[in-house]
């Protein structure tokens, strides 16, 4: 189904049109330089250097091993990288935990989600946002009317990012409960909560029914446009991305291979060779 | 039913008027503590009218202990069972609060005292000011203990606090100079104790003339009343903060860290809070032995006594749950003393295998306790009372 | 603007940190605290031949730590759990052989030690017995566990569940006071060189500490049992695809570790005395020996042991040695400051 547009079908997205505070295309939101990790003599990343301009919908892909996840993992706080830098907004995060990262708008989800499986769908998502007053020991305690009231504003606010997700069915169940497709609409709802700036999405579509997939996307897309949140995506389905993500970054033994518009990316040899010389060509999939 | 009689009713009224109205739900909370106060009365006074002085001094005693070590094993729950912090020195901050509440209340020994009975100071402070120093001193401990070990792999908190409960132990057993070296530091005042001597000066006539028929040897019935309001104190805090986003973070951390960072939270400084806030309270558990005992010295917290005993507590009870952790207290404690008439009761048969056996049952005990934490970790790790499902709880706050 | 020439270029604060938790700055490190202890106990005017015959001590109990490091370590390794039984597993090898001593003849001391032929059978009948207690207690307690694939934390609960459960049993059959193997019996010192006093029984526990780990290196390096031992350490779970006998490994490395510990409990017992605390005393050196040298790196546990040994006795020239536990504990804090894999691990 997706096979037929990705030239045609995303004009608009190569640009967002009228965003506001959009100052141009010449400051990119996410700059990756020259960043380099080594794994036990392994290099997983090698000197990888790439920006995800403000805005856009970025997809991230490669052959397995690429050094995909690992470049997630270190722009993330993750993981420390041996060298390079990363900038968010024009800022040097390199190496900054994960928390502070989150706080200045970074979002990431993992490949596997990692959901809080005891607690319930609402309360993972009352976890997330940033300024609790009832984060703080005391304040329970001490202002337990502002906690409460607060909490009924995050519990109003979990409730809306669901119904928007379509999880409003599963809000007080444990999330550990949910199936492999929920919890990766969940970790969409997640990073809702958030606020954020830019999204690290680790393979959104993987494990999940054609359906959901198709809600995962447009969910991606209407955030995307509505809100103005920039994507950074990892997928191994190339219909979802050819037809979701501009530009599309190749990623091949650690380091960008190319970059470019999805029609372009797909009929670049290099690419072709990246994948039949890696493990499987999926390409045209 | 004699003055006595009711002295005694009045004063086991208060725990139990606590256990019920933390039981009970029941609105509005007036009405709630209104009856579980009339209940607790009525229940004390029967019990006290019915059961032998002996029996009632032992079970009142019982009871006190059993409270001081909920105190300790509600501390640890809140590091082992909402933080997932593996504490085995529980007993350097029972240690730690004992001593400096002692330090804090007693007076300098002057005279011939002062040649027998050594320590670095006595400021001669209320009970109550003891209690926070005793809490603020151990949740500094947890702090410098933490700081180079929370961020790792929890084994390596497990051995450091190991370390640090032996050297807290080390320390009050070889420092003559600082809480009287291998000997007891004795003469910790115990709060109100004038109720039940010449009565209080600040207090009004009729409530002295009330406790007057109380003796030097009632005194745990006037404790018991002070440790079950700490206790419902320090319960009622927890609850409050475990039923917040400060719970739901802890929670969180502990069910899935990576998560939790990615969600901006900052784990080692709840991890932190989490292990600090336990061990100020172990502090107050300690500093509550203390002012019971009266005289304290290092033996009293190995760790047997002061760290085994309130882990098999935890885990029996149900870690991840306060109730569990103060049921835990109570049944360990209840199998701990029962274990010891089993052994005494056993000693014919004992010596009649070894003579050196029956001078070795306290051992018995030892071995019964360890094989049950061995079985609870195996067949019953989650106790008696299980974690609750849900943490946020806006509405019942 | 980004400044992009400034990429490649460290900050001042990431190299000083990485230069002082690399291998070089722990080494360094640990240098600096040897030399700050000699420096103490020249101005406490400790004489030179006091502070020699410390550091030799130190050498001999660090081959004792030795033996019950390399088990904690090979446990670690290949179960992934830190055994807090096993200093009590020392304790039990001590007894163990108290009692095999006791039971058999008493034959003369052979000299110029100060035990007879009762306690080589001792050490004989000890070392696999309790090799084969460690296991057994693994296949009670620590199996399900696997089974269950519980938190690395039960485990450790476990453990001190067994812990007191040796103890309370050491208690009971022996009771709570210390005792020797050989009680009022003569243990004179030999002058060993430059004024440097030892006794020859720790001569002895020396060289079959050094012989007993030189066994386990052969074991690990050349057999294949050795092999899958490592192989398993690696990845667990690459092991069993590959087709090695994960039983089998974990109950080598039982009899390995406990063996090494009864041996450990029994020289420690020779030496010093036997007491029901003993191992728990050594739990804390132990693991301090075994994180400083990279948990689950059998050499590192070797060089971390005899690094504790020495620093241990000589900071007992100038504090009082009651508190040497507290050296073994202010090393290991120092260690997971700087650089908590330790001295032979990987950066994560």
């Amino acid at each position: 189904m997706s096979d037929t547009h990705p030239a045609s079908s995303s004009p608009g997205s190569l640009r967002p049109a009228g965003q506001a505070g959009d100052v141009g295309a010449s400051a990119p939101l996410l700059s990756i330089q020259e960043l380099t990790k080594d794994f036990g003599g392994l290099r997983a990343v090698n000197a990888c250097s790439f920006d995800v301009a403000p805005g856009s919908v970025t997809g991230l892909i490669g052959p397995n091993g690429a050094g995909k996840t690992t470049l997630f993992s270190l722009v993330s706080g993750f993981h420390q990288p041996d060298s390079g830098r990363v900038y968010l907004d024009g800022e040097d995060v390199t190496g900054l935990p994960s928390h502070l990262l989150f706080r200045k708008g970074l979002c990431r989800t993992f490949q596997i989600p990692r959901e809080h499986q005891s607690m319930t769908v609402t309360e993972n998502l009352m976890l997330v946002p940033k300024g609790q007053i009832g984060e703080r020991f005391w304040n329970p305690v001490v202002r337990p009317g502002a906690v409460r009231a607060q909490e009924r504003r995050l519990r109003e606010r979990a409730r809306e990012v669901l119904a928007f997700v379509n999880l409003g069915h599963m809000a007080e169940q444990p999330a550990g409960a949910m199936s492999g497709g929920q919890k990766k609409l969940l970790e969409l709802a997640r990073t809702l909560m958030a606020d954020p700036k830019i999204v690290l999405l680790d393979e959104p579509g993987a494990g999940v029914n054609p359906t959901l997939m198709g809600k995962i996307r447009e969910k991606i897309e209407q955030l995307n446009r509505e809100r103005g949140i920039t994507f950074l995506l990892i997928e191994h389905d190339m219909p979802l991305v050819m037809g979701l993500c501009n530009p599309v970054i190749v990623m091949n033994q650690g380091s960008k291979l190319v970059e470019g518009p999805p029609a372009v990316v797909r009929s670049d040899p290099r690419v072709l060779e990246a994948y039949l010389g890696g493990q499987y060509a999926a390409l045209e999939g | 039913m004699t003055a006595l009689h009711l002295a005694k009713a009045a004063l086991l009224a208060v725990p139990l008027w606590l256990l019920l109205s933390s039981l009970l739900r029941l609105k509005p909370s007036w009405l709630k503590h209104l009856a579980s106060l009339a209940v607790g009365f009525g229940a004390a006074a029967l019990v006290t009218l019915v059961t032998p002085t002996g029996i009632l001094s032992y079970l009142t005693t019982f009871i006190l202990m059993a409270c001081i070590y909920a105190v300790l094993s509600v501390g640890l729950n809140v590091q082992w069972g909402y933080t997932g912090l593996f504490n085995i020195g529980v007993a350097a901050f029972y240690a730690i609060g004992a001593f400096t509440s002692a330090l804090v209340t007693t007076r300098m020994p002057t005279g011939l005292n002062a040649s027998f009975t050594k320590q670095l100071f006595g400021l001669g402070m209320p009970f109550w000011v003891g209690v926070l120093a005793a809490g603020l001193v151990a949740g500094l401990l947890a702090w410098l203990v933490g700081k180079p070990t929370l961020r790792l792999r929890g084994d390596y908190l497990a051995i450091a606090t190991i370390g640090i409960a032996e050297l807290v132990r080390l320390f009050f057993q070889n420092e003559r100079w600082l809480a009287n070296g291998p000997q007891p530091l004795r003469g910790i005042p115990q709060p109100l104790s004038c109720l039940t001597g010449d009565g209080c000066a600040w207090l009004p006539g009729f409530v002295n003339s009330f406790f007057a028929p109380l003796g030097p040897r009632d005194y745990p019935f006037v404790y018991i009343a002070i440790v079950a309001l700490v206790l419902y104190l320090v319960y009622r805090v927890l609850e409050r903060a475990i039923r917040s986003p400060w719970g739901r973070v802890l929670r969180a951390v502990r069910e899935e860290e990576a998560s939790a960072a990615m969600n901006g939270k900052d784990i080692a400084a709840f991890r932190m809070q989490a292990f600090v806030v336990g061990s100020v309270i172990m502090g107050i558990g300690g500093a509550l032995y203390a002012h019971y005992i009266v005289s304290i010295d290092y033996s009293h917290f190995d760790p047997l006594n002061g760290t085994f005993l309130v882990w098999v507590m935890l885990m029996l009870g149900g870690s991840g749950n306060n109730r569990g952790a103060i049921l835990g207290a109570f049944v360990v404690y209840a199998i701990w003393s029962g274990t010891s008439f089993v052994v005494d009761a056993l000693r014919p048969t004992l010596a009649a295998i070894s003579p050196e056996l029956p001078s070795r049952g306290p051992y018995l005990r030892l071995l019964f306790i360890s094989i049950l934490l061995v079985f609870i970790v195996l067949y019953r790790p989650r106790g008696i009372v299980p974690e609750e499902k849900v943490v946020s709880l806006d509405r019942d706050l | 603007m980004l400044q992009r020439s400034a990429a490649a270029a460290e900050r001042p604060f990431e190299r000083f940190r990485r230069v002082a938790s690399g291998k070089a700055g722990m080494l360094l490190a640990l240098a600096l605290v040897l030399l700050a202890i000699i420096v103490t106990a020249a101005l406490k005017g400790v004489p030179a031949t006091q502070l020699l015959s410390l550091f030799v001590r130190g050498v001999l109990l660090g081959g004792m730590l030795a033996l019950g490091a390399v088990g904690v370590t090979l446990v670690y390794a290949v179960l992934k759990m830190a055994n807090f039984a096993h200093g009590d597993t020392m304790t039990l090898g001590a007894y163990l052989g108290l009692v095999v001593v006791t039971l058999l003849p008493k034959g003369a001391p052979i000299a110029p030690f100060s035990f007879g032929y009762e306690f080589i059978v001792a050490l004989l009948v000890v070392i696999p017995a309790v090799g084969l207690i460690a296991f057994g207690l693994d296949q009670l307690a620590f199996r399900p566990l696997r089974a269950r694939r519980s938190q690395s934390v039960m485990f450790a609960m476990a453990a001190l569940g067994l812990a007191f459960g040796i103890r309370s049993l050491v208690y009971i059959f022996w009771g709570a006071d210390f005792t020797f193997f050989y009680t009022g019996r003569a243990r004179p010192a030999v002058e060993l060189f430059a004024g440097v006093r030892v006794r020859p029984d720790q001569l002895f526990i020396l060289g079959l500490a050094v012989a007993l780990i030189a066994g386990v290196y052969l074991l690990l390096e050349r057999t294949k049992i050795g092999k899958a031992m490592r192989a398993t350490a690696d990845n667990s779970d690459l092991a069993r695809i590959s087709g090695i006998d994960t039983k089998r490994v974990i109950l080598w490395t039982w009899l390995i570790g406990g063996g090494l510990a009864g041996a450990g409990g029994m020289l420690y017992g020779l030496d010093v005395q036997l007491r029901p605390e003993m191992g728990w005393w050594l739990l804390l050196p132990l693991f301090a020996s075994v994180i400083l040298g990279s948990l689950g790196n059998a050499y590192g546990a070797l060089a971390g042991a005899f690094v504790i040994g020495i620093v241990w006795q000589m900071s007992g020239a100038f504090i009082n040695p009651v508190y040497s536990q507290g050296i073994a504990f202010l090393v290991m804090i120092v260690v997971l400051l700087v650089r908590p894999e330790g001295l032979f691990g990987g950066r994560r």
